[in-house]
Formats: C-alpha cells, structure tokens, sequence
C-alpha cells in the first residue's frame, strides 16, 4: 500500500521519466514537493512511500527533508509568509516591515495565528533585492512572489485568506 | 545603452513570446549550429568571443566546454539557475523575460558539448517561473526545436527543470549536482571538476543563465562583434544587480568595465537626499566592503579591476551602503546569512560561522569588549582557505574587511571602559 503512487500514480511516473532508469533517487525533491500538497508538510508515511518508490532508505529522505528550507516535517499555518529581511531587503526597510506585519498579527517570526491561516517566517534572501519590503507565500501546492509591500497590503493579503477560510 | 544584448525585454516585451522571438532571428543560431556546425567550431566561436562565466568565478566558457571529457559519455548540461546570493536578481528577470534567449543558449551549449539531456536547476522559490519555464520547453517540443532528431539530423535534446528547495549552497556547482542527484546539496572534493566527473559520476557542463544568455547572439554575429562591447579581458555586457540605499535599484545591462560612479549615480540615480556614500559591496554578501572614496568609485567594473580596490567583481551585485549604516549591524546581518547557510560539511565554516554569529550578536548589542573584535577577526581568518567550496571564504570577506576598513564602527559600539581582558562566550 503506497498512498502516494496510488493518488498520483501518473504524475509520479512523469517526474521519474526525467531521469537515467538508474538514477531514480534524483526524483526524491520532486515527490517531496508532490507529497506536500495535502496539508502542507511531509509525513513519516509519505516518507517510507517516497523511500519506496526510490528504493531508498527513509533515514535518506527524512535527511532531504531536513536539510531543505522549503520542506517542512510539521504542520504550520495555512499560508507561510516568508519575509526575507536579508542585508539588501534590511537596507529598505524589510526589519521594520517584519516587525510591523508580527506586531499586526500579534506572532513573532516562526510562528501562526491561532485560527491556522497564517505562519510568519524570517527567511534568507529571495532574488528580489530591488523590490523590498517583500515576501514569498508558500503554501501546499506553490510559491508566490509579493514585492513592493508596505504591512498594510500585506494585512489585506491576510483578511483576504481569513475571508475564505469563513467562507468555507 | 540604446539597445540591449540580454535585457532585450526593455526594447521588446513581446520577446517572451515565441513567435515573437522567432521572427526576430530567434533559433536561427540553433538551427545553423545544428545543421551546418559541427559541435567543436560552435565551441570555437564562444571561445573566441572571450565570453566569462557570469556566475561569479568568471572562467572562460569555451575553454570549459573544451575540458569535456570525450571518453565517458553521456555528457550532461546543467544550468545554474539557483541564484541565491543576496543582492543577485538578475537570472530571474532574464528567464522570466526573456526565457527564449536562455533557453536557445542552453540548446547551443547541450549541442556544442554533446549532451541529449541539459537539466536546468532553479531555486525552489522560482516556483512559478519554473512552470513558465516548462511551458515554454512544451512549445519548442511542439515546433520541433526540442526532441528527437533535430531538423532531420541524428541530435537529440529535452530540457528538464528541477527544483530546488532553499539551500543557498546549491549554488556551489558541485552541490548542486549533488543535490540534483537528490542528495545532500553539500559540496565535493575538486578536482575532479564537473567536466570529467560531473552529474551521476558523467563529464557536465554547469553554466550560469546569464552566461548562457550570451551565446545565442555570439553564434548569430560572431566572436568578433561580441568583442565590440567591454574590455579585451572582459568582453561584453554583464547584468548589474544595483541594491542598497540608492534611488533607484534594479538590474542594468552595461559593458563591462563601467564604473561604480555610472552605475551607481547616473544609472541608479544616486542616494537619498542628504546622504552620502560610504561603502560599495560589488559581489552581493560574499564581497568585502570597499570604502567608497574617488578611487573606488572611478574603478571600471570588470574582473581584472575590481580586485585592485579590495573586492572581487563575483555575480556583480552592487549593494550601496550610505553613511547611516554602521558596520557592526552590516555583518551581524551577512554573517547571520552564512550560519543559516552553511551546509555543515567542513567544520572551520559549520563551527566559525556559528561563533562569528555569536560574537557579532554581541557586538552588536553593546554586550562585547575590544577582546571579542579580535577573536572576531581570528576565528574568520582560521576559516579562510580550510574549507571545500568558497562559502567558508565569503563568509569571511565582509567581517574582516569591515573591521580593517571601517574600525572606527567597531570602536564606537565596544564600550572602552570595560576591562579588555574580560572574554565571556556566551553558548
């Protein structure tokens, strides 16, 4: 019983098919990315079925996961806003942007608002120096850029998410 | 610069479209190379061009082609799109603007180098761009730039996009093939180099976007008129990531060897009102601070240049520092960066960055004496030269050319009246 190979069966052969036959293991970021996309962190299950898949170990894909910023083991909120408050963005206000925003949703960097919509994290550089104050969104199934952003758009990004989330 | 060779975006935003980019000669470089060169005259011509690898290292991207080891096959392409540096943001812009010339520059080098399968590795927060980017590879399959025999010859190429997942130390070549392997993106012992011992143990080619970006255009006009911009040693136009305390920060596209002045005060349109220039760091975090005096600032940019005022020229990411930042903070922020950033393989650079934070931390908030600004200095200058790849190194370059350049920073944040002799390191 393979949860991940029985739900994305197809689009898993596609990512293996990018690959020599006898180097399946470069596939393991891919399907970590695809075994995120439920609730947004990857689980023991997903890592025996992801070491299944790739004949490896599960010690080696927990260490993948370890090791990489964008693949989390536990659940946070709904949406990550990763800020990057990284010397370029600093120069152009991005501490006092971090600030504001926590100050707003009453957390601090690395943690959620108590409905779950929202982790607020502190990250390294983004390649956006030139449009600071600015974040990522990361959320199950995607990245999205928001540059130029002053703590009242950022807000509104957020009622915007609440709304939905009442919205059902 | 009337008309740019990279950015060509600004003259034409219809480039990012394919039919667009075709009638403007767009793949007729590919074409030719494919159906009249032969791989080693297309490897000649970028030679020729003089064209330097735009990652940073600047090493001449013909002779690397040419050190492809013809005896181990397959060979591989794998381009660096992991742009991380902070201060560097100009890969993005170019494959988010002008993905056709990038992607026809890939197309060249895998033919120039024998390679049926180029992976281009992207940063895991491109995530958008990669799928445009695999949007665009579905288009060429469909026109039959990419695939199965090439204009009725017998060459293959598929282009994959691989995601990364935030690791700046993917950006080291050697790192990221492991990390493309789905590995630890950790560096390996060099030699042996990428073209003899490469991705999945195969001779491969690891190039930068911007570098790649070029040959599209030096396969169309030729060596010569690619020499027509820049300087002898550094030929062409390079993308300037200009950051920092300065008017307007974005990318620019000017010849090599164009000063910091140009860049910074016609082009970036100088700092805000009332402030003045203190410290240039050229090459993103990586980079030393250069003092920004006339000398400095009349410097051309270029590889050969730079280093004569104290600073390498890297992915030039030009970050402006005016005279509000004291140097304390400045490294506090960068070393803070490499901590985080460090892949914990080498111990001088997974356990000094780790003490250079803890010192910097406290320097900065006042905590320190003079002792700790030394130990400061010491402990970077004990990780310097002791590491695999140049992370250990540009962790470095910022910390101790700050406190030899800008001391008086240091001085002002120490409170002297506390006994020198009083070393507490706080775990």
């Amino acid at each position: 019983m393979n949860h991940l190979r029985d739900q994305y069966g197809k689009e898993i052969e596609d990512v293996l098919a990018r690959y020599p036959e006898t180097q399946k293991r470069a596939a393991v970021m891919p399907l970590l990315y695809i075994a995120q996309r439920e609730d947004g962190y990857v689980s023991t299950q997903d890592m025996d079925d992801i070491a299944e898949l790739l004949a490896i170990s599960t010690t080696d894909v927990a260490s993948i996961v370890g090791f990489y910023t964008l693949y989390h083991d536990e659940q946070a909120g709904r949406y990550r806003i990763q800020v990057c408050n990284d010397l370029p963005c600093a120069l152009r206000g991005a501490d006092d942007f971090l600030d504001g925003l926590c100050d707003h949703l009453g957390v601090k960097p690395g943690e959620t608002t108590p409905d779950g919509v929202v982790t607020v994290e502190a990250v390294m550089c983004l390649a956006a120096c030139d449009k600071a104050p600015m974040f990522q969104v990361q959320s199950y199934d995607g990245i999205a850029y928001h540059e130029v952003q002053t703590v009242k758009s950022a807000v509104k990004l957020v009622d915007g998410w609440r709304k939905e989330k009442a919205s059902g | 610069m009337a008309e740019h060779i990279l950015l060509r975006h600004r003259d034409n935003k219809e480039i990012s479209k394919l039919p667009t980019y075709r009638k403007g000669s767009g793949f007729s470089a590919f074409e030719r190379a494919v159906t009249k060169l032969n791989p080693e005259e297309v490897t000649d011509i970028v030679f020729d061009s003089g064209l330097r690898g735009r990652g940073g290292a600047g090493f001449p991207t013909g002779l690397k082609w040419r050190f492809m080891d013809k005896n181990n096959w397959p060979h591989y392409v794998a381009v660096n799109a992991d742009e991380s540096e902070p201060g560097t943001f100009k890969d993005r812009e170019l494959m988010e603007s002008n993905p056709y010339q990038f992607l026809e520059g890939v197309m060249l080098c895998a033919y120039a180098v024998g390679c049926n399968d180029a992976y281009i590795y992207l940063r895991g927060e491109f995530w958008d761009l990669a799928h445009e980017l695999d949007k665009h590879i579905t288009k060429l399959h469909k026109e039959k730039l990419l695939g199965d025999q090439l204009f009725g010859t017998e060459y293959s190429l598929r282009i994959h996009t691989h995601l990364g997942a935030g690791a700046y130390i993917c950006g080291e070549e050697t790192a990221m093939l492991e990390s493309l392997e789905g590995k630890l993106g950790q560096p390996r012992l060099r030699p042996p180099f990428p073209p003899s011992f490469g991705l999945f143990g195969k001779p491969t080619v690891v190039n930068n976007v911007e570098t790649l970006a070029n040959v599209p255009l030096i396969l169309e006009k030729g060596a010569k008129w690619y020499r027509g911009f820049g300087t002898e040693k550094s030929p062409g136009t390079k993308i300037f990531s200009l950051s920092g305390n300065v008017m307007k920060p974005g990318n620019y596209e000017l010849p090599l060897g164009t000063t910091f002045r140009e860049l910074i005060f016609e082009h970036g349109g100088g700092l805000r009102e009332g402030r003045s220039i203190k410290a240039i760091m050229p090459a993103g975090a990586s980079s030393s601070l250069i003092v920004a005096n006339d000398v400095a600032l009349d410097t051309p940019m270029d590889y050969e240049n730079v280093p004569n005022v104290g600073a390498m020229l890297g992915s030039a990411s030009i970050i402006v520092i005016d005279d509000s930042v004291s140097m304390d903070w400045l490294i506090n922020k960068t070393v803070h960066f490499f901590e985080h950033e460090s892949c914990g393989k080498c111990t001088p650079c997974r356990e000094g960055t780790y003490w250079m934070k803890n010192i910097t931390e406290r320097i900065h908030h006042g905590e320190a004496v003079w002792d700790d600004v030394l130990l400061l200095n010491d402990v970077a200058t004990n990780i310097k030269g002791k590491c695999l790849c140049a992370l250990g190194d540009f962790a470095t370059e910022a910390v101790t050319s700050s406190i030899e350049r800008f001391r008086e920073d240091f001085e002002t944040r120490v409170p002297q009246s506390r006994p020198k002799t009083e070393v507490k390191l706080s775990l």
